[in-house]
């Protein structure tokens, strides 16, 4: 078998570890309680249509909603995801340019196949 | 398992190769079953041409005619060029990073049988008598249209053939991100190695669309899906924008690997470091990126408007100046070199007009109002033919005689190389350059035969000859090979002199775990720099000797694409056999429990002893 290393941390590096480890979790409660207001606040805003609120047309709130995806998505693939720390370059630039290829093909078909 | 070499029987050997994970084996399988389908696409091309030769031949009926051209160009493209570059890929991509194999060596093994087995299903076509008649791209009105199971054949061949080349595609990108040796940056990448990455990527973003295209193809012609209908309010045009979304990066995906082997031999053969190299790389990934953007100019005369034509016109034309700092790097790599003129260089040299030829004809055809006269006649067919041909068939032509010590320890004739070359090269220019001509005076391209009195007559015969000249140049390497392989006189590390890159530091064949110490990587070219500071061994290891771990060779991924073949006739025959629904669901069933098996097997691999290590190299004298 190959050997294995033991690595055994000294106690400035310990300290820094527990102290990332603290604001990192920090981040993801506060961005969880963020998650959880842009939901409310999206499914209010389809209640207030039902409820025909002056203001509230389905022009304003659709955009509003796909925009709240957009950001929570983010936030998932950023601080629940681990997307934010070294070392994803790589994916990051993957899933943007998929994402971008991925854009065009509705693109496409929304302007020149389907009207 | 021990690395000294015993002798075995016929059986022990069929079963090693077909449980092989090693990359240079599975290369080997690629290349050879490339190969294979490669003959077989070009005895359909020599009965197209020879049909073609005179004017109202009856050599085979229109019927057949339909059957030879599609399966021609499907061949050609998916069983042919790309399973060949996947070899060379295989081959020679871990060795110049440095690594052992690649990132997933069971997956490397499942993506070379859902290809083969892939193959096979669409060519068991010509057995069963129905072949796919719609063409290469198979236009849904006409696919949906066309009688009997030809379409079929297709769509589920394809869908089989094109999950291995996905997998393949994803298992070159890991390796590349992730095994490179010490030292080894981006920037120091060999350009064989930054093609094959740039030209998996495009695979991870090509193939999605074509599994979805071949899945609605399916449904819509065995399952009663009305995708591409449009008397059920499906479209018909979706299918062309959906093939070239994948079809066109899909030119790019074998251009690019082509490239990567010509910017190899350009610089090993004109003993220079090659010109321009960090323009070199973004070349490489501007036309990546580019190729997604142009597949409507495939479509010009659909209809889309002037406004999107123009849009895919101007974006089509801003390839050619990525592809034009290649050109001038490559003539300036030589600018000045000591130029050595071996069969590889020589192929690389005749690429450059060829394909220079080719492009400019490309970009004639991007200007979209042109476009409109040009369209379905034989100036496409000359066109792509330059661009293929004149590009990716000479470099594998080309790694074929380059590699050839590398992948089989053995150095082909040269006399008889350059014979092959100067009869493929003269065949090709003499079958396409004509073809330009022959679409300008108004023939189309996919029609059976002609009629007489139309100035065709000599143009054709011409391009006939020209394509028999190029399958004497064929025949002669096959006999070349086989003439190599029966003297079977073993060469060294770097037959060639001038390797510059870690692939020419080892063995030829590479021993079976390629290195003995992982080697540290000081430069691009690093064997170069070795050889230049004195180092003969070319290679600075990285760290001491220890034990090297390996992975299981395993008959899983045959038997998991074994069980998809069954499948795929299940689908085919559903409606029309009582055995059709059984045998789709016990295909899908083998698949599933083979991957079960493989889920639940706890298979770590083993280890290569130290000592092992020792003795194989004191065996061959302290060398690598």
């Amino acid at each position: 078998m190959a050997d294995i290393q033991v690595y055994k941390r000294t106690p400035a590096e310990q300290q820094l570890a527990q102290r990332r480890a603290k604001q990192s979790m920090r981040n993801q409660v506060m961005m969880f309680s963020l998650m959880i207001f842009l939901t409310i606040v999206s499914f209010s805003m389809v209640v207030a249509f039902e409820a025909e609120v002056a203001g509230f047309s389905k022009f304003f709130i659709i955009p509003m909603i796909m925009l709240f995806a957009a950001v929570q998505v983010g936030l998932q693939l950023y601080y629940f995801m681990h997307m934010s720390e070294k070392g994803h370059g790589i994916p990051q630039m993957f899933m943007y340019t998929g994402a971008l290829l991925g854009f065009l093909i509705p693109l496409t078909f929304v302007t020149i196949v389907w009207w | 398992m021990s690395s000294v070499a015993q002798k075995k029987g016929f059986g022990a050997t069929l079963w090693d190769w077909l449980t092989t994970v090693d990359h240079k084996k599975i290369g080997i399988l690629y290349f050879l079953g490339g190969g294979f389908f490669f003959v077989l696409g070009g005895i359909e091309a020599m009965m197209i041409r020879w049909q073609l030769h005179i004017p109202n031949n009856d050599f085979v009926s229109a019927g057949l005619f339909n059957d030879l051209i599609t399966m021609h160009g499907t061949t050609m493209i998916f069983l042919a060029a790309m399973p060949i570059l996947f070899g060379f890929m295989n081959a020679i991509v871990p060795l110049q990073i440095g690594a052992r194999d690649v990132a997933f060596p069971f997956i490397n093994s499942l993506g070379f049988w859902m290809f083969f087995f892939g193959g096979l299903f669409l060519n068991i076509s010509w057995l069963y008598g129905e072949v796919p008649d719609a063409g290469w791209t198979s236009y849904a009105s006409l696919s949906l249209a066309s009688q009997g199971h030809g379409v079929d054949f297709y769509a589920i061949g394809l869908q089989i053939a094109g999950g291995g080349t996905l997998m393949a595609g994803i298992n070159f990108l890991v390796t590349i991100i992730n095994m490179r040796a010490p030292g080894m940056t981006y920037m120091r990448m060999p350009l064989f190695t930054w093609t094959t990455f740039v030209a998996s990527a495009m695979i991870l973003f090509a193939f999605p669309p074509l599994t979805v295209g071949l899945f609605f193809l399916t449904f819509d012609r065995m399952f009663g899906g009305n995708f591409f209908n449009h008397t059920m309010g499906g479209n018909t045009i979706i299918w062309e924008h959906i093939f070239w979304i994948f079809g066109h990066p899909e030119v790019y995906i074998l251009i690019l690997p082509a490239f990567g082997i010509f910017s190899e031999i350009f610089s090993i053969f004109s003993r220079k470091r090659l010109f321009g190299y960090p323009s070199m790389v973004f070349a490489t990934v501007l036309i990546g990126f580019l190729g997604f953007m142009v597949w409507a100019h495939h479509m010009f005369t659909v209809g889309l408007g002037p406004t999107a034509n123009a849009i895919f016109a101007v974006a089509t034309m801003a390839i050619a100046v990525p592809t034009g700092v290649k050109i001038f790097n490559w003539l300036l790599t030589m600018w000045g070199g000591s130029i050595k003129i071996t069969t590889p260089m020589l192929y690389a040299l005749g690429f450059i007009p060829s394909f220079v030829m080719g492009g400019v004809t490309g970009v004639m055809q991007g200007a979209a109002p042109l476009d409109y006269q040009l369209h379905d006649s034989y100036f496409i067919v000359a066109h792509f033919h330059y661009v293929i041909v004149g590009g990716v068939v000479l470099a594998i032509l080309a790694a074929t005689h380059l590699y050839w010590p590398k992948m089989f320890g053995t150095m082909l004739n040269e006399t008889l190389g350059k014979v092959t070359f100067w009869f493929f090269f003269i065949g090709f220019h003499m079958t396409f350059l004509i073809q330009h001509w022959l679409g300008f005076w108004g023939m189309p391209r996919r029609v059976w035969t002609y009629m007489d009195g139309q100035g065709w007559n000599l143009a054709n015969l011409i391009s006939t000859i020209g394509a028999f000249m190029m399958a004497i140049g064929v025949i002669v390497l096959v006999i070349n090979a086989i003439m190599t392989s029966v003297k079977n006189v073993k060469v060294a590390n770097d037959p060639w002199g001038d390797g510059r890159t870690l692939e020419w530091a080892i063995e030829s064949p590479p021993i079976y775990y390629n290195f003995h110490a992982t080697p540290l990587v000081r430069g691009l070219d690093t064997v170069w720099i070795e050889k230049m500071e004195g180092n003969e061994s070319g290679l600075t290891p990285a760290e001491p000797i220890k034990d090297i771990h390996m992975p299981n060779g395993s008959i899983i991924p045959l038997l998991m694409s074994f069980g998809l073949f069954i499948a795929g006739f299940g689908a085919m025959f559903r409606t029309e056999e009582s055995w059709g629904l059984p045998v789709l669901i016990f295909g899908l069933l083998w698949t599933f429990v083979s991957m079960a098996a493989r889920s639940l097997q706890d298979d770590t691999g083993y280890y290569i002893k130290k000592d092992e290590i020792l003795r194989d190299l004191k065996r061959k004298g302290g060398q690598n």
